[in-house]
């Protein structure tokens, strides 16, 4: 039994939520040069060998540009998935796993694509 | 998790049919929402006839003329009947409009009137809007100020009222926030739209002197930011205002004092 009042004041607020959504318009535009070169880099290196594709990787800028796109990618990624976490499931205890589940994938890729980018960049 | 459908009392079942008025072939078909906490049964949509020649043009006159005429329990809320109250706001025809103000010619076939969605229904069209005024008390809907009270009355500017235009007019009707899926899955923790713009109203009232204080209790990840920008609330009010426009305001201030 909570009064109404009680129960909208609830925890009180957390002073927190204007970075994460600062931070998510902020990756959505960067997002949008990074994503245009990707498919422009995709588009005109179809059919290229493993050694062309090193070679472009070699180039610092091309090999900056990719890591810049999986992590302005990967944080908003994670930001949108935590927001339709939040949303939908209510239960405590699923909510924390899928949250912490959210971040493991996330930053997993996020090694993922940089050892791999800088393995290309390298000659790998 | 989020119910995507009803819960098993809540199943809406097939009702009864009135008979039709006689002596008359103006007749409106209505489809009418019946839910009662006394006989334990689930909810039922009722048809009923009303005679057009006999009744105003408005929904709410056909509601009025269904009580008045043929079932005397059907049970809504009710004031003005000018939209400005806020009391009859119910789902007509897929929309949360008021009842007052929403024309029966607007409406193509069967008229199908629900409560307010996803409240508590006390009976019938009357859904339970407690939580619904806390979150409007939370925002502390009046002015307040630090400055010794002047001698007569605090001074606004022709321009800076000018700035509340769009804004005083709500008239908590709740059809914006029952609108909002937002408000939906999180009504507990989001704020929703009319709590929100009236927490605008004030923010951007150039009288009040906590300013600060009162962004301060929406600085979180529930009370504001569940806005998606969704635009429902926009959508459906009846009274053309832009609840979602004066959340994103309230966003830009949030930001504004961190740059």
């Amino acid at each position: 039994m909570r009064t109404t009042l009680g129960r909208v004041r609830g925890l009180g607020t957390v002073q927190k939520g204007t970075g994460h959504f600062w931070l998510q318009r902020l990756t959505a535009v960067a997002n949008i040069p990074l994503f245009i070169f990707f498919i422009f880099f995709l588009v005109s290196n179809i059919g290229a060998s493993h050694a062309e594709i090193t070679a472009a990787f070699a180039n610092p800028l091309v090999a900056a540009l990719f890591a810049l796109m999986a992590l302005s990618g990967l944080v908003h990624m994670r930001i949108g998935m935590q927001v339709i976490i939040e949303d939908y499931v209510h239960s405590e205890g699923p909510k924390i796993v899928l949250l912490m589940l959210n971040i493991f994938f996330a930053v997993a890729m996020g090694a993922l694509l940089l050892f791999s980018i800088l393995k290309l960049g390298f000659g790998g | 998790m989020v119910e995507l459908t009803l819960p098993k009392n809540s199943k809406i079942t097939k009702g009864k049919t009135w008979p039709k008025p006689e002596g008359t072939k103006n007749l409106r078909e209505f489809k009418v929402y019946r839910w009662s906490p006394d006989d334990g049964a689930n909810p039922r949509l009722d048809t009923f006839y009303v005679d057009l020649d006999d009744c105003g043009p408005m929904v709410l006159d056909a509601l009025l003329w269904i009580k008045n005429k043929v079932d005397a329990t059907l049970t809504l809320r009710r004031s003005c009947r000018e939209g400005i109250c806020g009391s009859c706001a119910m789902n007509i025809d897929g929309t949360n409009t008021l009842a007052c103000t929403k024309g029966m010619d607007d409406i193509d076939g069967a008229v199908k009137i629900y409560p307010l969605p996803h409240m508590p229904v006390v009976k019938d069209l009357v859904p339970d809007l407690s939580l619904f005024y806390a979150q409007h008390r939370y925002i502390e809907p009046w002015l307040k100020t630090v400055s010794p009270e002047p001698a007569k009355e605090w001074r606004q500017s022709h321009e800076d009222r000018a700035k509340l235009d769009g804004l005083y007019e709500c008239i908590l009707c709740a059809c914006c926030s029952t609108a909002c899926p937002s408000y939906w899955w999180n009504g507990e923790r989001y704020l929703g739209p009319a709590a929100l713009l009236q927490a605008y109203r004030w923010i951007a009232d150039s009288r009040d002197e906590t300013r600060g204080e009162r962004l301060d209790g929406l600085e979180d990840p529930f009370r504001l930011y569940r806005c998606h920008t969704i635009m429902n609330c926009t959508q459906t009010c009846p009274k053309g205002l832009n609840p979602a426009k004066a959340i994103a305001e309230i966003k830009q201030l949030m930001v504004e004092r961190q740059m």
